[in-house]
């Protein structure tokens, strides 16, 4: 199955759940935000949520620095 | 409630220009060059130009911009900006700033400079090392443009002082260095009406976001609170927010002036390690802490 990840094409198994993505994108799932097709995905609402053939997942850090 | 005179609209208008001398010829036909204009000032029988033979040469290169001209310059030098952080994102966004003729710059920042600073905070040099920041970069604002006033805040952003202040400033950088303050900047600038421009940088990566309050996504739509183990800073890649910080000064000119599109609804991310720039597009969250009741 084909989404987007941060703009790069990305290949993912049937049925793979938006926190596992995130959890081989992103160590730490703390210092991030999550949009699925534009819309902010909540940290609670990530664990459930199955992905689908032509998501767009954008995974955002938050930078603190300055 | 919102202060006064916030609505990028009201500053779309030539706003009042008494006590300067109105260019009789738009200045983007009439200035090839600072000599030129000089010169031209100089001529007999010609009217008295009191800002172009002030300020001409200086600013020459806006005023050549058909999208600032003499107009736009003028409304740079009436404009005032807020940096928050006088550090990595802010002495860029200064010297831009105070070399582009806005009329008040203000600075706020409680620390003082230390040596690990100069890596990448261009406003302050070694002699400095000691100093309190603001004083540090008025210093080399005031003489890269000594027309440019500065009031300086050593103390830091809190939701008590955040009012009072803001409300003297038409725009706002967020150039500081931790959660807590861009959240307590967002909060502010909510409540007071005040575009900003969000940014942040880590390691070899940076963003920067520009928000209208109320009217385009803002930093909580995205960030809703700061992360609950707030990571170790690494880095920055000095030249990292250079990049990031210089952004911002251009937003902040940009909204002045009304010119071209803001970074509005979108989140640009700046990867130096692959050099790569990607505008991820934002839009308001239903449930953001401060959109949602807007």
């Amino acid at each position: 199955m084909n989404i987007t990840v941060n703009g790069e094409k990305s290949k993912i198994p049937a049925g793979h759940k938006l926190a596992d993505l995130i959890k081989t994108q992103s160590p730490s799932n703390k210092r991030i935000a999550v949009l699925l097709n534009d819309d902010l995905i909540p940290s609670d609402k990530q664990a459930g949520h199955i992905l689908k053939q032509g998501d767009r997942v954008e995974i955002l850090t938050f930078a603190g620095g300055g | 409630m919102t202060c006064n005179a916030q609505k990028r609209e009201a500053f779309a208008e030539p706003s009042d220009l008494s006590g300067v001398a109105l260019a009789k010829t738009e200045a983007k036909d009439a200035i090839p060059s600072s000599g030129n204009l000089l010169r031209r000032n100089d001529h007999a029988g010609q009217e008295p130009h009191c800002f172009l033979a002030k300020h001409g040469e200086r600013y020459a290169r806006h005023l050549s911009l058909p999208e600032i001209g003499e107009k736009g310059q003028k409304k740079l030098g009436k404009s005032r900006v807020l940096i928050i952080g006088t550090g990595g994102l802010g002495s860029p966004a200064a010297y831009y700033l105070a070399a582009a003729g806005i009329s008040t710059i203000g600075l706020m920042d409680s620390d003082v400079v230390e040596l690990s600073n100069l890596q990448r905070q261009i406003l302050h040099f070694t002699p400095d090392l000691g100093r309190k920041k603001t004083a540090s970069a008025e210093d080399k604002l005031k003489m890269l443009n000594p027309d440019v006033q500065i009031k300086t805040y050593p103390i830091r952003l809190t939701s008590e002082n955040a009012r009072s202040i803001l409300c003297d400033f038409d725009f706002v950088i967020d150039a500081t260095d931790n959660f807590g303050s861009k959240i307590l900047i967002a909060n502010a600038c909510h409540s007071a009406g005040k575009p900003y421009s969000h940014a942040g940088v880590l390691r070899f990566f940076g963003q920067t976001m520009t928000v209208i309050p109320g009217q385009t996504a803002c930093y909580r739509c995205v960030f809703e609170s700061p992360p609950e183990d707030p990571e170790i800073p690494q880095g920055p890649l000095g030249a990292v927010p250079g990049v990031i910080g210089s952004i911002q000064a251009v937003e902040a000119i940009k909204y002045l002036l009304h010119v071209g599109d803001l970074l509005t609804n979108r989140l640009l991310t700046f990867d130096a390690i692959k050099l790569r720039f990607r505008e991820v597009p934002l839009k308001q969250n239903p449930h953001c802490l401060l959109c949602a009741d807007a």
